[in-house]
Protein backbone atom coordinates (compact mmCIF):
# COMPACT_ATOMS: atom_id res chain seq x y z
CA UNK A 1 0.00 0.00 0.00
CA UNK A 2 0.93 3.38 0.02
CA UNK A 3 0.84 6.18 2.53
CA UNK A 4 -1.91 8.55 3.42
CA UNK A 5 -0.75 12.01 2.58
CA UNK A 6 1.33 14.21 4.81
CA UNK A 7 3.22 17.08 5.25
CA UNK A 8 7.01 16.38 4.93
CA UNK A 9 9.13 18.80 6.94
CA UNK A 10 12.95 18.41 7.21
CA UNK A 11 14.51 19.76 10.64
CA UNK A 12 17.40 22.34 10.69
CA UNK A 13 17.76 22.15 14.38
CA UNK A 14 16.46 20.21 17.59
CA UNK A 15 14.89 23.56 18.48
CA UNK A 16 12.89 23.38 14.96
CA UNK A 17 12.11 19.95 15.32
CA UNK A 18 10.87 20.47 19.24
CA UNK A 19 8.81 23.75 17.35
CA UNK A 20 7.41 21.68 14.10
CA UNK A 21 5.99 18.58 16.94
CA UNK A 22 4.19 21.68 18.88
CA UNK A 23 2.79 22.83 15.67
CA UNK A 24 -1.61 22.60 16.25
CA UNK A 25 -2.07 21.44 12.84
CA UNK A 26 -3.13 17.67 14.42
CA UNK A 27 -0.49 14.82 14.67
CA UNK A 28 3.42 15.06 13.58
CA UNK A 29 5.83 12.07 14.04
CA UNK A 30 9.57 12.35 13.80
CA UNK A 31 11.22 10.49 10.91
CA UNK A 32 14.93 9.17 12.03
CA UNK A 33 15.84 6.26 10.11
CA UNK A 34 12.18 5.29 8.82
CA UNK A 35 12.47 1.79 9.29
CA UNK A 36 9.70 0.82 11.55
CA UNK A 37 7.85 4.32 11.26
CA UNK A 38 8.07 4.07 7.13
CA UNK A 39 6.31 0.65 7.19
CA UNK A 40 3.24 1.48 9.41
CA UNK A 41 2.56 4.27 7.32
CA UNK A 42 3.18 2.18 4.05
CA UNK A 43 0.36 -0.22 5.67
CA UNK A 44 -1.42 2.88 6.98
CA UNK A 45 -1.42 1.82 10.51
CA UNK A 46 -0.38 5.32 10.82
CA UNK A 47 -1.63 8.46 9.39
CA UNK A 48 0.05 11.25 10.45
CA UNK A 49 -0.08 14.97 9.36
CA UNK A 50 3.07 15.81 9.16
CA UNK A 51 6.53 13.85 8.91
CA UNK A 52 9.72 16.10 10.58
CA UNK A 53 13.10 14.32 9.40
CA UNK A 54 15.28 13.98 11.62
CA UNK A 55 18.38 13.18 9.25
CA UNK A 56 19.57 16.72 8.68
CA UNK A 57 20.31 18.16 11.71
CA UNK A 58 24.18 17.80 12.85
CA UNK A 59 25.38 16.41 16.13
CA UNK A 60 22.86 13.85 16.93
CA UNK A 61 24.54 10.33 15.75
CA UNK A 62 27.73 9.47 17.31
CA UNK A 63 29.37 7.34 19.85
CA UNK A 64 31.43 8.83 22.56
CA UNK A 65 33.17 7.36 25.63
CA UNK A 66 33.11 9.56 28.68
CA UNK A 67 33.08 9.38 32.34
CA UNK A 68 32.57 5.79 32.45
CA UNK A 69 29.84 5.72 30.22
CA UNK A 70 29.20 5.59 26.56
CA UNK A 71 27.37 8.14 24.67
CA UNK A 72 25.29 7.48 21.75
CA UNK A 73 23.75 9.74 19.69
CA UNK A 74 20.07 9.07 18.75
CA UNK A 75 20.54 9.42 15.26
CA UNK A 76 23.46 6.83 15.31
CA UNK A 77 22.75 3.88 12.55
CA UNK A 78 22.80 0.43 13.77
CA UNK A 79 25.13 -0.24 11.14
CA UNK A 80 27.80 2.33 13.14
CA UNK A 81 27.07 1.17 15.74
CA UNK A 82 27.83 -2.43 14.28
CA UNK A 83 31.22 -1.36 13.25
CA UNK A 84 32.12 0.75 16.57
CA UNK A 85 35.47 -0.57 18.36
CA UNK A 86 34.14 1.68 21.14
CA UNK A 87 31.00 -0.39 21.21
CA UNK A 88 32.20 -3.38 20.97
CA UNK A 89 34.46 -2.34 24.16
CA UNK A 90 32.70 -0.60 26.09
CA UNK A 91 29.07 -1.55 25.01
CA UNK A 92 29.74 -5.27 24.57
CA UNK A 93 25.78 -6.08 24.73
CA UNK A 94 24.99 -3.61 22.21
CA UNK A 95 27.55 -5.56 19.94
CA UNK A 96 25.88 -9.18 21.15
CA UNK A 97 22.13 -7.75 20.24
CA UNK A 98 23.03 -5.95 16.51
CA UNK A 99 23.34 -8.60 14.56
CA UNK A 100 19.99 -9.77 15.66
CA UNK A 101 18.20 -6.58 14.30
CA UNK A 102 17.02 -6.97 10.73
CA UNK A 103 19.32 -7.20 7.85
CA UNK A 104 22.12 -5.21 6.56
CA UNK A 105 20.03 -3.27 4.79
CA UNK A 106 17.37 -1.80 7.64
CA UNK A 107 20.96 -1.16 9.75
CA UNK A 108 21.80 0.64 7.35
CA UNK A 109 19.21 3.13 7.80
CA UNK A 110 17.73 2.42 11.65
CA UNK A 111 19.00 4.52 14.18
CA UNK A 112 19.17 3.40 17.79
CA UNK A 113 17.06 6.29 19.17
CA UNK A 114 14.25 5.21 16.43
CA UNK A 115 13.98 2.23 17.82
CA UNK A 116 14.66 3.08 21.62
CA UNK A 117 11.80 5.61 21.62
CA UNK A 118 9.77 3.65 19.12
CA UNK A 119 9.75 1.04 21.72
CA UNK A 120 8.55 -2.13 19.95
CA UNK A 121 8.10 -4.44 23.01
CA UNK A 122 9.33 -7.56 20.69
CA UNK A 123 12.50 -5.02 19.50
CA UNK A 124 16.33 -5.83 21.05
CA UNK A 125 17.68 -2.49 21.65
CA UNK A 126 14.29 -1.49 24.22
CA UNK A 127 15.64 -4.52 26.39
CA UNK A 128 19.04 -3.94 26.43
CA UNK A 129 18.68 -0.49 27.33
CA UNK A 130 16.97 -1.75 30.38
CA UNK A 131 19.60 -4.79 31.30
CA UNK A 132 22.19 -2.47 31.15
CA UNK A 133 20.15 0.08 33.34
CA UNK A 134 21.20 2.83 31.24
CA UNK A 135 19.12 6.45 30.39
CA UNK A 136 18.22 8.54 28.06
CA UNK A 137 18.31 12.48 27.43
CA UNK A 138 15.43 13.81 26.18
CA UNK A 139 14.87 17.57 24.67
CA UNK A 140 11.33 19.44 24.78
CA UNK A 141 9.51 22.75 24.63
CA UNK A 142 10.81 23.44 28.36
CA UNK A 143 14.24 22.29 27.77
CA UNK A 144 16.44 18.88 28.42
CA UNK A 145 15.57 16.19 31.07
CA UNK A 146 16.75 12.47 31.94
CA UNK A 147 15.31 9.21 32.28
CA UNK A 148 16.04 6.18 33.27
CA UNK A 149 15.64 3.02 31.77
CA UNK A 150 13.30 1.61 34.01
CA UNK A 151 11.08 4.74 33.74
CA UNK A 152 11.04 4.75 29.94
CA UNK A 153 9.26 2.16 28.86
CA UNK A 154 5.36 3.05 30.13
CA UNK A 155 3.46 0.88 28.05
CA UNK A 156 2.91 -0.62 24.71
CA UNK A 157 4.54 1.94 22.37
CA UNK A 158 4.38 3.96 25.07
CA UNK A 159 7.16 5.61 26.28
CA UNK A 160 8.27 9.00 28.71
CA UNK A 161 8.35 10.69 25.78
CA UNK A 162 5.75 13.62 25.51
CA UNK A 163 4.20 14.90 22.18
CA UNK A 164 6.93 17.62 21.80
CA UNK A 165 9.60 15.75 23.29
CA UNK A 166 12.85 14.18 21.12
CA UNK A 167 15.33 11.74 22.48
CA UNK A 168 18.88 12.67 21.77
CA UNK A 169 21.10 10.66 23.61
CA UNK A 170 21.36 7.29 25.18
CA UNK A 171 23.50 6.80 27.63
CA UNK A 172 24.89 3.18 28.63
CA UNK A 173 27.05 2.80 31.93
CA UNK A 174 31.20 1.81 29.97
CA UNK A 175 31.49 -1.88 30.68
CA UNK A 176 34.51 -3.07 33.28
CA UNK A 177 36.56 -5.68 33.98
CA UNK A 178 34.23 -7.25 36.01
CA UNK A 179 31.02 -6.69 33.74
CA UNK A 180 29.06 -9.76 32.17
CA UNK A 181 26.70 -9.34 29.27
CA UNK A 182 24.67 -12.14 27.91
CA UNK A 183 22.21 -11.92 24.77
CA UNK A 184 19.65 -14.33 23.33
CA UNK A 185 16.32 -14.50 21.10
CA UNK A 186 14.69 -17.04 19.69
CA UNK A 187 13.25 -15.99 15.81
CA UNK A 188 12.06 -18.39 13.36
CA UNK A 189 13.63 -16.57 10.67
CA UNK A 190 17.07 -14.59 11.33
CA UNK A 191 16.20 -10.88 11.39
CA UNK A 192 12.48 -11.09 12.47
CA UNK A 193 11.44 -10.13 15.68
CA UNK A 194 12.17 -12.47 18.22
CA UNK A 195 9.46 -15.20 19.52
CA UNK A 196 11.16 -14.07 23.10
CA UNK A 197 14.49 -12.50 23.32
CA UNK A 198 16.72 -12.11 26.33
CA UNK A 199 19.25 -9.34 27.53
CA UNK A 200 21.10 -9.32 30.46
CA UNK A 201 23.79 -7.97 32.60
CA UNK A 202 25.69 -8.56 35.87
CA UNK A 203 28.89 -7.85 37.76
CA UNK A 204 31.63 -10.86 38.36
CA UNK A 205 31.95 -11.01 42.03
CA UNK A 206 34.26 -13.85 42.63
CA UNK A 207 32.82 -16.95 41.75
CA UNK A 208 29.41 -15.21 41.79
CA UNK A 209 27.28 -12.32 40.35
CA UNK A 210 26.19 -9.59 41.52
CA UNK A 211 23.52 -6.74 40.11
CA UNK A 212 22.00 -9.55 37.65
CA UNK A 213 19.77 -7.43 35.28
CA UNK A 214 17.53 -9.88 33.12
CA UNK A 215 15.47 -7.97 30.73
CA UNK A 216 13.25 -10.07 28.24
CA UNK A 217 11.53 -8.66 25.30
CA UNK A 218 8.48 -10.30 23.56
CA UNK A 219 7.15 -11.42 26.25
CA UNK A 220 4.55 -8.19 27.19
CA UNK A 221 3.65 -4.77 26.59
CA UNK A 222 7.32 -3.58 27.35
CA UNK A 223 10.79 -5.35 27.76
CA UNK A 224 10.03 -6.92 31.45
CA UNK A 225 12.45 -7.17 34.03
CA UNK A 226 12.65 -10.87 35.65
CA UNK A 227 13.47 -9.89 38.82
CA UNK A 228 13.08 -13.12 41.05
CA UNK A 229 14.95 -14.96 38.06
CA UNK A 230 17.58 -11.81 38.55
CA UNK A 231 18.20 -12.72 42.63
CA UNK A 232 17.95 -16.27 42.40
CA UNK A 233 21.23 -16.44 39.63
CA UNK A 234 22.58 -14.06 41.85
CA UNK A 235 22.20 -16.63 44.49
CA UNK A 236 24.26 -19.15 42.36
CA UNK A 237 21.04 -21.41 40.95
CA UNK A 238 20.47 -20.88 37.74
CA UNK A 239 18.00 -24.09 37.91
CA UNK A 240 15.63 -22.07 40.19
CA UNK A 241 16.23 -18.90 38.21
CA UNK A 242 14.46 -20.66 35.56
CA UNK A 243 11.50 -21.59 37.56
CA UNK A 244 11.46 -18.41 39.18
CA UNK A 245 10.29 -17.21 35.59
CA UNK A 246 7.24 -18.69 36.30
CA UNK A 247 6.06 -15.65 38.43
CA UNK A 248 8.37 -13.14 36.44
CA UNK A 249 6.66 -13.07 33.41
CA UNK A 250 3.23 -13.47 32.19
CA UNK A 251 3.55 -13.43 28.45
CA UNK A 252 0.23 -13.70 26.43
CA UNK A 253 -0.15 -16.19 23.77
CA UNK A 254 0.18 -14.32 19.68
CA UNK A 255 0.11 -16.27 16.24
CA UNK A 256 3.41 -17.54 16.89
CA UNK A 257 3.45 -19.31 20.12
CA UNK A 258 1.44 -19.83 23.49
CA UNK A 259 1.90 -17.97 26.78
CA UNK A 260 2.95 -21.21 27.93
CA UNK A 261 5.71 -22.23 24.90
CA UNK A 262 7.50 -18.94 25.32
CA UNK A 263 7.98 -18.91 29.25
CA UNK A 264 9.69 -22.57 28.48
CA UNK A 265 11.72 -20.53 25.54
CA UNK A 266 12.69 -17.88 27.89
CA UNK A 267 13.79 -20.44 30.17
CA UNK A 268 15.68 -21.87 27.60
CA UNK A 269 16.87 -18.35 26.73
CA UNK A 270 18.24 -18.06 30.80
CA UNK A 271 20.47 -20.73 30.80
CA UNK A 272 22.38 -19.62 27.36
CA UNK A 273 22.52 -16.11 28.68
CA UNK A 274 23.92 -17.41 32.12
CA UNK A 275 26.34 -19.23 30.50
CA UNK A 276 28.00 -16.29 28.77
CA UNK A 277 27.38 -14.30 31.73
CA UNK A 278 29.52 -16.54 33.95
CA UNK A 279 32.65 -16.61 30.97
CA UNK A 280 35.27 -14.23 31.38
CA UNK A 281 35.55 -11.30 29.20
CA UNK A 282 37.35 -11.77 26.22
CA UNK B 1 11.12 22.72 3.31
CA UNK B 2 7.16 22.18 4.63
CA UNK B 3 4.42 20.71 2.57
CA UNK B 4 3.19 17.69 0.75
CA UNK B 5 4.93 19.19 -2.09
CA UNK B 6 9.14 18.44 -2.61
CA UNK B 7 11.53 20.15 -4.77
CA UNK B 8 14.37 17.59 -4.86
CA UNK B 9 17.84 17.73 -7.09
CA UNK B 10 19.25 14.29 -6.73
CA UNK B 11 21.77 12.11 -8.97
CA UNK B 12 21.00 9.34 -9.99
CA UNK B 13 23.45 6.92 -11.85
CA UNK B 14 25.47 9.53 -12.54
CA UNK B 15 22.66 11.89 -13.57
CA UNK B 16 21.64 14.82 -12.50
CA UNK B 17 17.87 14.77 -11.38
CA UNK B 18 15.38 17.78 -10.72
CA UNK B 19 11.85 17.11 -9.73
CA UNK B 20 9.08 17.96 -7.50
CA UNK B 21 7.59 14.90 -5.64
CA UNK B 22 4.57 14.41 -3.41
CA UNK B 23 5.75 14.08 0.33
CA UNK B 24 4.62 10.74 0.90
CA UNK B 25 6.02 9.32 -2.41
CA UNK B 26 8.74 6.62 -1.87
CA UNK B 27 12.01 6.37 -3.27
CA UNK B 28 11.05 2.96 -5.18
CA UNK B 29 8.24 4.72 -6.80
CA UNK B 30 10.03 8.01 -7.57
CA UNK B 31 12.68 5.61 -9.37
CA UNK B 32 9.72 3.47 -11.04
CA UNK B 33 7.39 5.71 -11.90
CA UNK B 34 8.81 9.25 -12.46
CA UNK B 35 12.15 8.10 -13.96
CA UNK B 36 10.90 4.73 -15.36
CA UNK B 37 13.81 2.86 -14.03
CA UNK B 38 11.74 -0.02 -13.44
CA UNK B 39 14.75 -2.40 -12.29
CA UNK B 40 13.92 -2.25 -8.86
CA UNK B 41 11.00 -3.58 -8.01
CA UNK B 42 8.12 -3.38 -5.54
CA UNK B 43 7.22 -6.33 -3.55
CA UNK B 44 6.03 -6.03 0.30
CA UNK B 45 6.33 -2.02 0.98
CA UNK B 46 6.87 -2.66 4.25
CA UNK B 47 10.87 -3.77 4.22
CA UNK B 48 10.84 -7.34 4.68
CA UNK B 49 11.63 -8.69 0.69
CA UNK B 50 14.27 -6.48 -0.63
CA UNK B 51 13.13 -6.15 -3.91
CA UNK B 52 13.44 -2.51 -3.47
CA UNK B 53 16.96 -2.37 -3.19
CA UNK B 54 19.03 0.47 -3.34
CA UNK B 55 22.41 2.47 -2.90
CA UNK B 56 22.15 5.85 -1.49
CA UNK B 57 25.31 7.76 -0.67
CA UNK B 58 26.50 4.33 -1.43
CA UNK B 59 24.85 2.37 0.90
CA UNK B 60 22.49 -0.31 0.13
CA UNK B 61 19.18 0.69 1.81
CA UNK B 62 15.03 -0.31 1.18
CA UNK B 63 13.65 2.08 -1.48
CA UNK B 64 10.12 1.11 0.08
CA UNK B 65 11.55 2.43 3.42
CA UNK B 66 12.73 6.24 2.22
CA UNK B 67 10.65 8.96 1.01
CA UNK B 68 11.65 10.70 -2.28
CA UNK B 69 11.48 14.11 -0.68
CA UNK B 70 14.23 12.66 1.77
CA UNK B 71 17.16 12.26 -1.14
CA UNK B 72 17.43 15.74 -1.67
CA UNK B 73 21.45 15.77 -2.28
CA UNK B 74 21.84 12.18 -2.45
CA UNK B 75 23.48 10.00 -4.93
CA UNK B 76 21.19 6.84 -6.04
CA UNK B 77 22.77 3.88 -7.70
CA UNK B 78 20.12 1.51 -8.84
CA UNK B 79 20.16 -1.62 -10.38
CA UNK B 80 20.49 0.19 -14.18
CA UNK B 81 23.62 2.33 -13.19
CA UNK B 82 25.28 -0.31 -11.07
CA UNK B 83 24.81 -2.90 -14.63
CA UNK B 84 25.94 0.16 -17.10
CA UNK B 85 29.38 0.62 -14.91
CA UNK B 86 29.97 -3.29 -15.11
CA UNK B 87 30.81 -3.61 -11.63
CA UNK B 88 28.74 -6.80 -10.61
CA UNK B 89 28.98 -8.23 -14.41
CA UNK B 90 30.62 -11.08 -12.93
CA UNK B 91 27.93 -11.68 -10.49
CA UNK B 92 25.41 -11.13 -13.02
CA UNK B 93 27.14 -13.89 -15.24
CA UNK B 94 27.43 -16.52 -12.15
CA UNK B 95 23.45 -15.95 -11.45
CA UNK B 96 22.96 -16.52 -14.84
CA UNK B 97 25.76 -19.79 -15.56
CA UNK B 98 24.16 -21.07 -12.23
CA UNK B 99 20.34 -20.44 -12.48
CA UNK B 100 20.54 -18.77 -9.49
CA UNK B 101 16.95 -16.73 -10.77
CA UNK B 102 13.74 -17.82 -12.27
CA UNK B 103 11.13 -15.22 -12.51
CA UNK B 104 13.71 -12.52 -11.94
CA UNK B 105 11.94 -10.45 -9.46
CA UNK B 106 14.21 -10.63 -6.40
CA UNK B 107 17.23 -10.35 -8.95
CA UNK B 108 18.22 -6.74 -8.34
CA UNK B 109 18.14 -6.31 -4.73
CA UNK B 110 19.62 -9.88 -4.90
CA UNK B 111 22.44 -8.91 -7.19
CA UNK B 112 23.09 -5.41 -4.71
CA UNK B 113 22.91 -7.21 -2.03
CA UNK B 114 25.11 -9.68 -2.57
CA UNK B 115 27.55 -7.31 -3.89
CA UNK B 116 27.86 -5.32 -0.85
CA UNK B 117 29.24 -8.34 1.08
CA UNK B 118 31.57 -8.81 -2.02
CA UNK B 119 32.52 -5.62 -1.93
CA UNK B 120 34.19 -5.89 1.27
CA UNK B 121 36.38 -8.93 -0.17
CA UNK B 122 37.85 -12.36 1.04
CA UNK B 123 35.59 -15.19 0.61
CA UNK B 124 32.54 -15.05 2.96
CA UNK B 125 31.37 -18.58 4.62
CA UNK B 126 27.85 -19.90 3.16
CA UNK B 127 26.62 -19.12 6.59
CA UNK B 128 27.71 -15.72 6.07
CA UNK B 129 26.59 -15.15 2.37
CA UNK B 130 23.14 -16.85 3.46
CA UNK B 131 22.58 -14.22 6.46
CA UNK B 132 23.61 -11.38 4.10
CA UNK B 133 20.61 -12.14 1.79
CA UNK B 134 18.57 -12.99 4.50
CA UNK B 135 16.74 -9.98 4.38
CA UNK B 136 15.67 -10.57 0.24
CA UNK B 137 13.38 -13.21 -0.66
CA UNK B 138 13.54 -15.39 -3.43
CA UNK B 139 10.18 -17.66 -4.43
CA UNK B 140 11.78 -19.72 -6.91
CA UNK B 141 15.39 -21.00 -6.56
CA UNK B 142 15.43 -22.38 -3.12
CA UNK B 143 18.45 -19.88 -2.31
CA UNK B 144 21.01 -23.09 -2.74
CA UNK B 145 22.08 -22.11 -6.39
CA UNK B 146 22.11 -18.12 -5.18
CA UNK B 147 24.61 -18.92 -2.42
CA UNK B 148 26.32 -20.99 -5.12
CA UNK B 149 26.54 -17.99 -7.41
CA UNK B 150 28.19 -15.43 -4.89
CA UNK B 151 30.57 -17.63 -3.42
CA UNK B 152 32.03 -18.57 -6.90
CA UNK B 153 32.39 -14.54 -7.46
CA UNK B 154 33.52 -14.69 -4.46
CA UNK B 155 36.57 -17.08 -5.12
CA UNK B 156 37.42 -15.79 -8.44
CA UNK B 157 37.76 -12.50 -6.78
CA UNK B 158 39.63 -13.24 -4.29
CA UNK B 159 42.15 -15.63 -7.04
CA UNK B 160 42.14 -12.47 -9.49
CA UNK B 161 44.06 -10.15 -6.58
CA UNK B 162 46.57 -13.35 -5.84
Amino acid sequence: MKPAPFAYAKAKSLDHAIALLAHPDGEARLLAGGQSLMATLNMRLSAPKLLIDLNGIAGLAGIAVKNGAVEIGAMTRHAEAERSPDIARHAPLIALAMPHIGHSAIRNRGTLGGSIAFADPAAELPACLLALGGEVDIAGPNGTRTVKADDFFKGLFETALGAADVLTTIRLPAATNDTRVGFAEYARRHGDYAMVGLAASARAAGQRLAGVRLAYFGVGNVPVRAKAAEAALADGSIDDAVMALATDLAPSGDVQATGATKVHLAGVLLRRAAKQLTETRP
Amino acid sequence: MSGHDCDITLTVNGERVTERVDARQTLVDFLRDDLILTGSHVGCEHGVCGACTVRVDGVLVRGCLMLAAQCDGAHVETIEGVSDLGEIADLQAAFEKRNALQCGFCTPGMLLTAQELLARGGVPSRETIREQISGNYCRCTGYQAIVDAIESVAQTRAGAKR
